[in-house]
């Protein structure tokens, strides 16, 4: 099979053109419908600023404030998508790009450049916003979402009727996270449960530097099909088309339909973290291919086109827009290091003498240096 | 206090079914736990009494049946997994070292996995090839895990619950060879707390079994039952043995071995995984920083070589019997 069968971008949901103007869907063009202006002004605005925070963090990076940054660049309409369909009792389990749907749902941005400045392997309160923290090692986190989804059928929030109670879990991975042995047990558990999940693959072309080719020789929504899961292929640079198939997956899962696989078929227009060059691995025609697509381009379009974007919002976004730029640069460089006693914390739930013990000689230890700046040496 | 004599097996079943019954959170996980009742029938009668969602038939999947508990305790239950076999716990290697064991630290405490998964453990039952293992130092190396192991059915009564009562991850290795060993269990008076200083049989404490002032021994699991007929024969010989069962191999209750070597000066470990980085290393290590002055020999270790386990035509010679640890006790006698 040739690289350019899988690159074809047939059979996917679309319902926004690269040029701005809807089409339809017999399908899913109803469950778009009632997007108004001020719904699809919402999306503008977290791609927006989603975008000016993730150039920001770049920057940040390159200034030496992060060891590292993912960015989201180009997947911002499959994320800002997908998160606007979801209910406020609904759980998700990302990878580490998912910043726009961090920001639908609600996660101080700022929080999520914890983990790349060094100062916590997390950095927010899953609970408090029904997001996980983002979990690094490929795949390992599809089963969790599956477990979590198996609790909440437990729990009896699963076809209840009632939309505020009825419960979701929706987990986000990349291409190469499908050849993973998590993800395929992920499908497996999931499909024989009937668990309330939707497994969201941004295939996004490049597992760092390998192609999709390099992970499977069917187009990844395929997957889904092997395992009895439902699954569909959207263009994952239409906000809107990615709302929609995400608001049927969820409708499915939360009326008791189990679970579904979407292929958000998107392009990762930034490298994959800062510390790679994809300039070794791809073309400059893939990349102007991709920009003519570019998710925001395409909103802005459509909104400018239905006379949906008032100048007045427009100004009013790009101050919201630098200003969190700045609250982030100043967010960000305020953040001194922990502790260092505080690598001995949570370790365990409940008290250990072996950590306790490591402790006491490591503060005993550090007791022995004269105090100076920073830390405790 | 009402007793009744049961297996070690049956034992654990008890301490499921009590938890069970006690918390609608826990529910029990793994591979033909359900209507079998488990290859061992640890879980036998608690699929029928508690139903197929309380007691999981789960896909013939361990990374997939640990990870899918992570998933179920994060939304607040209690998952107690149960892994067939020990060799067949490497496919879920990663989710319990990269996972499951560290999600309190990087939640910076704000998320717990109460998950136990228990694993039949150990050889001596004339098993094939990957169905004997020792694994356990390879997850009492991974911080944020708290690994145990009952060498006797009123321990395995108890422990289990205190290890589903545990706000952390643990690994239960339950030795396979004593299945079916048959002791006196009080049913009914509730297990101690399994973190406190104030519960003498909490989960992290060892015990001293058997008192005596020339050797210290120390085993955990199946490899206390040869220890045990090891210093009666050595008392039969002369030679007072102090038989330890370490119960807890993550975190290690160190003060309890110091304070036996202090007193006999003498040290052996007998477990049956190989010696070679072993618990045993870390005991020997831990005994000689904290007992070097009142060591009258080096602490010498009884175990699995470094080979693969061998075929089951030959594995009592590879397993820590009664005669190896006696030749060990003899060996230490004559520094």
């Amino acid at each position: 099979m040739s690289p350019a069968e899988h690159l074809a971008d047939a059979g996917l949901v679309q319902l926004l053109t690269p040029a701005g103007e809807r089409v339809d869907h017999p399908v899913y063009s109803p469950l778009a419908a009632h997007l108004d202006g001020d719904a699809l002004r919402a999306m503008y605005r977290d791609m927006v600023l989603v975008r000016r925070f993730d150039n920001e963090a770049t920057s940040l990076q390159r200034q030496g404030e992060l060891g590292l940054w993912a960015q989201s660049l180009g997947q911002e309409g499959a994320q800002v998508g997908s998160g606007h369909a979801l209910a406020p009792q609904d759980y998700v389990f990302p990878s580490y790009r998912e910043h726009g749907v961090a920001q639908t749902r609600g996660v101080d941005l700022a929080n999520l450049l914890r983990l790349f400045r060094g100062i916590d392997h997390g950095g927010w309160d899953p609970t408090a916003h029904n997001f996980h923290l983002y979990t690094l090692v490929i795949g390992s986190h599809t089963l969790h979402a599956t477990g979590y989804a198996m609790g909440v059928q437990r729990d009896g929030l699963v076809g209840t009727g009632d939309p505020t109670r009825d419960t979701a879990v929706v987990t986000y991975f990349g291409d190469g996270a499908t050849s993973q042995g998590d993800v395929n047990e992920a499908l497996v558990f999931a499909a024989v449960n009937n668990a309330p999940l939707v497994l969201f693959c941004q295939n996004n072309q490049w597992a760092i530097s390998e192609p999709t080719t390099r992970q499977a020789r069917v187009p990844l929504a395929d997957r889904g099909l092997g395992f009895g899961v439902p699954s569909v292929r959207v263009d994952g640079n239409d906000v809107i088309a990615s709302y929609a198939v995400t608001a049927e997956a969820l409708e499915r899962a939360r009326s008791g339909g189990g679970p579904t696989f979407i292929e958000a078929f998107t392009y990762r227009m930034g490298a994959h973290t800062t510390s790679d060059d994809p300039t070794r691995y791809r073309s400059a025609a893939e990349d102007e291919y991709w920009r003519q697509r570019d998710p925001i381009d395409r909103l802005r379009l459509h909104l400018e086109q239905t006379d949906e974007l008032p100048a007045a919002f427009a100004t009013d976004l790009e101050a919201e827009a630098v200003a969190l730029g700045e609250r982030i640069r100043s967010t960000v460089r305020s953040w001194g290091p922990p502790t260092p006693a505080s690598m001995f914390d949570h370790v365990y739930a409940s008290p250990n003498s072996v950590v306790d013990s490591e402790r006491a000689w490591f503060e005993s230890y550090e007791s022995t240096f004269a105090p100076t700046q920073g830390g405790a040496r | 206090m009402t007793t009744e004599r049961i297996t070690f097996a049956k034992a654990i079943n008890s301490g499921l079914r009590r938890a069970l019954e006690q918390d609608p959170k826990v529910l029990l996980m793994g591979e033909d736990i359900g209507a079998l009742g488990g290859v061992f029938r640890v879980t036998d009668g608690l699929h029928k009494d508690f139903g197929p969602d309380r007691v999981v038939d789960t896909p013939l999947a361990e990374s997939g049946i640990v990870g899918t508990a992570i998933g179920l305790a994060l939304r607040g239950y209690r998952p107690v997994c149960e892994i067939q076999f020990d060799g067949f716990i490497f496919p879920a290697f990663d989710q319990i070292t990269t996972q499951l064991a560290k999600m309190h630290y990087r939640s910076q405490g704000r998320l717990t996995l109460p998950v136990v998964i228990r694993v039949p453990f150990g050889g001596g039952i004339g098993a094939i090839e990957h169905h004997s293992e020792s694994p356990e130092a390879l997850f009492a190396h991974t911080p944020g895990l708290r690994v145990v192991s009952p060498s006797n059915p009123a321990d395995a009564y108890a422990m289990i619950q205190q290890a589903i009562a545990s706000p952390d991850p643990v690994l239960f290795f339950e030795p396979k060879v004593r299945y079916w060993d048959k002791a006196d269990v009080d049913l009914e008076t509730p297990a101690e707390p399994p973190h406190t200083d104030a519960a003498p049989t909490g989960l992290d404490r060892a015990r001293v079994l058997r008192e005596g002032t020339d050797v210290t021994l120390i085993a955990y699991g199946p490899s206390v039952a040869p220890a045990l007929k090891a210093a009666a024969t050595a008392a039969a010989e002369g030679t007072s043995v102090e038989v330890i069962d370490l119960r807890t191999i993550s975190p290690l209750d160190t003060d309890t071995l110091v304070a036996s070597v202090r007193k006999t000066g003498r040290c052996v470990v007998a477990h049956e995984a190989p010696v070679l980085y072993g618990t045993g290393a870390e005991i020997a290590a831990r005994v000689t920083e904290r007992c070097f002055f009142h060591l009258q020999a080096p602490v010498l270790r009884v175990g699995g070589f470094h080979v693969p386990y061998p075929v089951a035509k030959i594995e009592q010679d590879y397993l820590p019997n009664l005669d190896r640890i006696l030749e060990a006790i003899d060996r230490t006698l004559t520094f």
